[in-house]
């Protein structure tokens, strides 16, 4: 299927030279945001001051991400359903102005054909993550289902296949639960990470199902939950009962890695396997339970987070109605509070785990995604936050971007 | 025979009737899906299970079973359940 947005996308100058509108478009910023209820992108300016919207793309399908691959800076990847029809990918080579559907989209191997006897065959609900390949795989893509499951495309997205040992693996089908162990709307596979030293080094997680790594190209997995908390009175040892939210890879050390948890912030150093609680450090009133996670694109020390009323009944919504970013600059040892420029009370929204993105600029930009449907952005990493887009559905992702 | 597209599937199809040939309605969405490749995944699980809120009506009657048999100039109907929000 072929999918046209409502509105086309406008077209730079044809007598513009193809040097300098590449140069140019380098230098600008670009938004994918994904929502409840269809897709935008947002191309801002060099100063990261205005930003145009392009949209609905999809209006009406629940796009759970929108991924353009930073090794050809021309692929957008858009993961899709209806409230009704069946999970799908759409892919565009033109930043949106053609979209043509996967001709073979992710799903799991029939009954009988893969899946363990005795357990039964499993539909993929929805795509839930996307993640690009190694630099040196041009065309290869990891995606994440709800129900968890891994798939691998090796030809730029346009056909899937399951990937490595862990969708049909007894073990692993027991640590994934049952759809009632999971979020409301599906458990998950998320967080799909590769080294970006090494293509055969992956990790991945599952809300819940804890954090897996591999080293041998995904041909195995092992759990990497050392250290990692679970609610009081559920046992640790059990890989079930854990529930990271969002993991990040340091870009500026990869042997670093930081991750919100329903449990805390963490963060782990290897070739050590203990992750470290470092959201005890945070203020007491605010807790340290959130969705997002995010990683200074140079700096190993940096990391923000934007954490949530996970009191009493858990509301997962702004503790107090006051949100906040919180960043540390040394590792989780202590936090500042980021809020200038946001609400000063009667804010209820939260930002789900994909909903928060970094730029790779310096100062580094900062931007949001809120249940609300508004996108926040902070040209000078946290430090005043300002509007910038208003009244879209709820969003569920937000990535940052660099077009070729 | 005639299918009835529901308009959600519109976008692959292009028209809200459809010609497709099969003895019987899994052989019916396997035509549909080589006319208009896609469309049978939106509508069918990797487990051959119809999706939640997708229902198929052969001659007015409510089907679930996809080996219904169907014989020539039965009409068939594909329709999207009444919920969302």
């Amino acid at each position: 299927m072929t999918h046209t947005p409502r509105k086309k996308a406008a077209r730079k100058p044809a007598s513009e030279p193809q040097a300098k509108r590449t140069a140019r478009a380098a230098r600008r910023g670009l938004l994918l945001v994904a929502t409840r209820k269809g897709a935008w992108l947002f191309h801002g300016d060099s100063a990261r001051r205005s930003w145009r919207a392009d949209g609905p793309h999809f209006l009406g399908h629940i796009v759970h991400h929108l991924v353009l691959d930073p090794r050809d800076g021309r692929t957008l990847l858009a993961a899709a359903k209806t409230g009704h029809l069946g999970p799908t990918l759409f892919r565009s080579t033109d930043l949106g102005r053609r979209w043509k559907e996967s001709s073979r989209p992710p799903a799991f191997a029939r009954a009988g054909e893969g899946a363990p006897s005795g357990l039964p065959g499993r539909a993929v609900d929805h795509i839930f993550w996307l993640t690009p390949g190694h630099a040196s795989e041009p065309g290869v893509w990891y995606a994440g289902t709800s129900p968890q499951g891994l798939f691998r495309s090796e030809d730029g997205g346009q056909t899937w296949a399951p990937f490595s040992m862990i969708n049909d693996d007894p073990r692993y089908r027991a640590w994934m639960g049952t759809v009632q162990d999971g979020t409301p709307d599906g458990p998950k596979l998320h967080s799909i990470i590769v080294d970006p030293r090494d293509p055969a080094h992956l990790y991945f997680a599952m809300s819940g199902g804890g954090v897996h790594e591999s080293t041998d190209a995904g041909k195995s997995f092992a759990p990497l939950v050392q250290g990692m908390e679970v609610v009081p009175g559920f046992d640790p040892s059990d890989i079930t009962f854990h529930d990271p939210h969002c993991v990040r890879i340091c870009p500026g050390n990869p042997d670093r890695l930081y991750q919100q948890n329903h449990c805390g912030i963490y963060r782990l150093d290897r070739p050590s396997s203990q992750w470290v609680r470092i959201g005890k450090s945070m203020p007491r009133r605010v807790g340290d339970v959130g969705f997002t996670m995010v990683v200074h694109p140079r700096d190993e020390d940096t990391a923000w987070v934007l954490p949530m009323d996970a009191t009493s009944v858990w509301p997962r919504t702004s503790p107090g109605g006051r949100p906040s970013v919180y960043a540390t600059r040394n590792g989780g040892r202590t936090w500042q509070r980021q809020d200038a420029g946001l609400p000063s009370g009667q804010a209820w929204w939260t930002v789900k785990r994909q909903a928060m993105s970094a730029d790779a600029r310096d100062p580094v930009g900062l931007y949001f995604g809120t249940t609300g449907g508004e996108v926040w952005a902070s040209r000078d990493e946290g430090a005043r936050w300002g509007c910038i887009a208003r009244h879209l559905p709820e969003i569920y992702a937000l990535e940052t971007a660099e077009p070729a | 025979m005639k299918v009835l597209i529901p308009t959600p599937l519109l976008s692959y199809t292009g028209q809200r009737e459809v010609d497709a040939h099969g003895a019987s309605l899994a052989e019916v969405l396997a035509d549909l899906d080589r006319r208009y490749p896609g469309l049978r995944f939106r509508i069918v699980d990797e487990q051959d299970r119809l999706r939640g809120q997708m229902r198929f009506f052969v001659n007015g009657e409510q089907c679930f079973d996809l080996a219904q048999p169907l014989a020539r100039g039965d009409s068939v109907q594909i329709v999207q359940a009444l919920s969302g929000g």
